[in-house]
């Protein structure tokens, strides 16, 4: 032990007993980019089924396990670790610390996911099948009416669940406590900030998650009623509580976004963050008012009109600091020195995208108009265009942008351009025609469709093929960088780029501030 | 101001919508119908100004200020004034996207005064309508999906209102304001008509309530739209808005065929009867789980079943009681003793069951008696 310069063990030890933040954050990443390639496999087998009206692959039962499946796991699975991961690789080096402040929790955070997800993918091959009763799981169809495999989602989620909540705590004590000397909190990164906002988040709303499964356990083999009326429960309920969770969980899952657009931006722009301070106080606004919009989620299930009319309220206010990031983004850009290299790709087809995807946010957010846009094709497009346009895009920014770094060697560039170009023509044929068959009625969640669907729904299929098939060509291109990319060696592999993470040598060494930095004031700050 | 927006966007739209790929909501036919498609006309395009504007700005500075032309980046990076004002004006923007959308909600939520109840109850995966009367003597039938599953496994040609048409529609009469009391037996459901611009959730334990005021005859189709079970696709909704008179002369004949099949219950029915009626039973109720030959599929093969073949009181206990744990429902309150009588006789004599038993109505009415 106390030689300070060992590098990493040899063979499987390594990577099971690692507390180095950066050999988990690698575990992460790999991890969910698998999750993402099973998640998108079921996505594919939902997409062929839809590509004609008539049952042509599976049946019924089978295609609802396929969208519950896909939703977990793309939810679960893939978005989430893969900013956790990112979290791990990039916090300690942004803010000059040598590594998480509970690398031993960090361990066990991230070697408890893959057991989880067997578990839950393990429930395919149950009788009765997988839970089939969507991501968001609604009582009675989850207590009462779920195959036997419910038991065993419950305790997976429970485990994803601990997971997440150890992976914020340790975020939230590195971020508190492990600072280099003057780094302070508004010189921090934006990414930093993002996802120290977030893992309040998570603390927050993970447990209320734990408590619906419980409930759920509870109900269905202990004979409680919390979720059924004949005995004195209510299965509104359960959506109240889920969507407490659940609204927050989208912020979760979009607040990294924003901060890792955040770092990109201004690196590809020459030019630093514009209205960092205000950045800061837009997330945290964000932040807060997700935890007082749930029930816009919940606008048919007979609320009372005040209660509709409050939702409806606050959730259009969440477009003011939506709106304020946007327009920071673009003004960042605005008279900057700017290129385009792939991460700045994929960060514009965020902004485009994700922007589209919060217009349609607004117009969900009223009330009545809802009325005829809820659980339609209206609202898959909706949340696709801020989950895989907004998340995923600014995910794959991320990897092209710091991977350099990682492994010091370059990605082949027009390879990456064609990924994003690809990515982004096949995304706009999967999910822009979904407005249009949603507007014109076609509810979601449905194995079969009537004719006048026929059209668009095929289009949407040849899309997500395209977009599916892009996303093995990412895996190529970052495989063949790791193993044989040209050699990076300048710290900055970036000439705009900005913070911490851009001074250690390239590729990043096993252990990195072991001293603490001298912290340069940042660009962008007074 | 909002008829003025959904006057210029529908004239935008007009040469994008094909009879076949509608590509916005339809406004309808009802008031509130309309409302809502001005709303969602306006608050569309106050986005799409909001997003060109935006998005020309980002487009022009990635035309004009690239690297590759020589430009050279510009250092600032905070001005009060301009962050100040994109906080507010959005703001406003939103205060007169509420102020219409307040007055919509409030027209949606005035239930008062209806002078029709219905009582809408969905099933897995069927709706139950019940016309509710002051008498006492509601009229109550059920509305299954009338797609043959031959349709739907592509060996038949598909009609043209695949998926959306049901063997009993609701019939409503036009210029009534009807009353919708929404409620599930099982899971939750939800009822949506998008012309008649009604979508409320059921859900079991509670009623919701909805009205609509369909001004003009016609046929309106919907679909359940939450995810409900295996064949959440499969429950239609379809709705004939027809005219008082026809409405009074639909209800009478309803009334009267209600009574015959009291009458019915009474009389001792042949064999052929009980089966032709059976089978018309059995496609409805039973064929979604077990099978068009009785083979099986989300439940048990009837086809050689040891509960078909055996007793028919208990063959009759896990029919009228469902099995509990199971997708098998209690039909006991869904079907008539007639419906139940002829069911059990085709299930018994069916597929190659061929007991030989011939169940009666009066049978039914001694076993649920005890």
């Amino acid at each position: 032990m106390g030689d300070h310069h060992h590098g990493p063990a040899q063979g499987v030890t390594r990577w099971l007993f690692t507390t180095n933040h950066k050999d988990i954050g690698t575990m992460y990443l790999w991890f969910s980019f698998a999750m993402f390639l099973l998640g998108g496999f079921f996505a594919m087998v939902i997409r062929a089924e839809l590509f004609q009206p008539g049952m042509q692959l599976v049946e019924p039962a089978f295609f609802n396990q396929m969208t519950t499946l896909h939703g977990l796991v793309m939810v679960f699975g893939a978005i989430m670790p893969s900013f956790v991961g990112l979290a791990n690789w990039l916090i300690p080096m942004m803010i000059g610390a040598p590594d998480m402040a509970l690398p031993r929790m960090n361990n066990w955070s991230f070697w408890i996911l893959p057991p989880a997800f067997l578990m839950l993918a393990s429930t395919l091959f149950m009788e009765g099948g997988a839970p089939a009763f969507g991501w968001t799981f609604y009582a009675p169809l989850s207590t009462t009416y779920a195959a036997p495999s419910v038991t065993f989602f419950i305790f997976a989620i429970h485990i994803l669940g601990v997971s997440s909540i150890m992976g914020s705590i340790n975020i939230i004590a590195t971020v508190m406590n492990m600072r280099a000397p003057g780094m302070t909190y508004m010189k921090m990164p934006l990414f930093v900030w993002t996802w120290l906002i977030t893992a309040f988040l998570l603390v927050a709303v993970m447990p209320v998650l734990a408590g619906a499964v419980t409930m759920m356990l509870m109900d269905i083999h202990f004979g409680t009623s919390f979720f059924s009326a004949a005995g004195g429960g209510d299965p509104v309920l359960f959506q109240h509580i889920f969507w407490f969770f659940g609204h927050p969980e989208v912020y979760i899952i979009i607040l990294p976004a924003f901060g890792v657009v955040s770092q990109i931006i201004p690196a590809f722009s020459r030019k630093p963050l514009f209205g960092y301070a205000s950045m800061v106080y837009a997330t945290a606004s964000i932040a807060f008012l997700s935890f007082i919009v749930w029930a816009h989620h919940m606008y048919t299930v007979g609320m009372p009109v005040a209660g509709e009319l409050f939702f409806m309220y606050a959730t259009m206010l969440i477009a003011v600091p939506t709106g304020v990031k946007v327009f920071n983004w673009i003004t960042t850009m605005w008279r900057g020195a700017l290129s385009f290299e792939t991460p700045m790709l994929f960060c514009i087809g965020f902004l485009v995208l994700f922007t589209l995807g919060g217009f349609t946010g607004l117009m969900l957010s009223i009330a009545p108009a809802d009325f005829q846009y809820h659980d339609t094709y209206f609202v898959v497009a909706h949340f696709h265009y801020v989950m895989v346009a907004g998340a995923v895009f600014s995910m794959t920014a991320a990897v092209y942008y710091w991977l350099p770094k990682w492994c010091g060697r370059m990605y082949n560039e027009s390879m990456g351009k064609t990924h994003f170009w690809i990515s982004f023509i096949g995304f706009n044929i999967t999910f822009f025609p979904q407005h249009f068959v949603g507007l014109a009625g076609m509810p979601r969640r449905i194995p079969d469709y009537a004719l006048q669907f026929a059209d668009f729904n095929m289009m949407s299929s040849i899309g997500a093929f395209i977009y599916g098939a892009s996303q093995l060509l990412f895996l190529y291109n970052v495989v063949a960088t790791i193993v044989a990319g040209k050699p990076v060696r300048e710290d900055k592999v970036w000439d705009g780029a900005e913070g911490l993470e851009w001074t250690v040598p390239t590729p990043a060494p096993y252990h990195t501030f072991e001293e603490p930095p001298v912290v340069p004031k940042p660009a962008g700050t007074i | 101001m909002g008829k003025l927006f959904s006057g210029a966007s529908l004239a935008l739209f007009a040469p994008l919508v094909m009879a076949q790929n509608q590509v916005n909501m339809s406004p309808g036919v009802t008031e509130i119908g309309a409302d809502i498609f001005e709303l969602h006309m306006l608050i569309m395009w106050i986005c799409v100004v909001i997003g060109v504007a935006v998005f020309a700005v980002m487009f022009y500075s990635m035309y004009a200020h690239r690297k590759s032309k020589g430009y050279q980046a510009s250092q600032f990076h905070e001005s009060t004034k301009v962050e100040v004002a994109w906080t507010v004006v959005p703001f406003l923007i939103l205060i007169a996207m509420a102020v219409p959308a307040t007055s919509t909600l409030l027209e949606v939520y005035d239930n008062d005064e209806a002078e029709l109840d219905i009582l809408v109850t969905g099933y897995q995966w069927k709706w139950k309508y019940e016309y509710l009367q002051e008498s006492g003597e509601n009229v109550a039938f059920f509305s299954n999906l009338a797609t043959a599953q031959e349709e739907i496994y592509n060996t038949q040609a598909k009609g043209a209102n695949y998926l959306l048409e049901v063997d009993e529609p609701l019939v409503i009469p036009t210029n009534t304001k009807v009353r919708f009391l929404i409620t599930a037996n099982d899971v939750i459901h939800s009822w949506w008509v998008p012309e008649i611009a009604v979508k409320r959730d059921a859900i079991p334990g509670f009623i919701n309530e909805a009205w609509t005021r369909v001004p003009q005859e016609g046929i309106y189709r919907g679909q359940c739209t939450e995810l409900c079970g295996a064949y959440h696709g499969f429950m239609p909704v379809e709705v004939h808005a027809v005219s008082r008179d026809e409405f009074d002369a639909w209800m009478a004949a309803k009334r009267g065929a209600a009574l015959a099949q009291d009458q019915l219950a009474m009389q001792t029915l042949s064999a052929d009867e009980l089966m032709s009626k059976g089978k018309a039973v059995y496609d409805g109720a039973c064929l979604a789980c077990h099978g068009a030959q009785g083979q099986g599929g989300i439940g048990n093969a009837i086809a050689g079943s040891p509960v078909v073949l055996g007793d028919v009181g208990a063959h009759m206990a896990v029919v009228a009681k469902g099995v509990a744990g199971t997708a098998m429902q209690a039909f006991g309150g869904q079907l008539s003793d007639v419906e139940l009588a002829a069911v059990l006789t085709y299930q018994r004599n069916a597929f190659g069951n061929n007991t030989g038993d011939v169940v009666q109505p009066s049978d039914i009415t001694g076993m649920k008696n005890g």
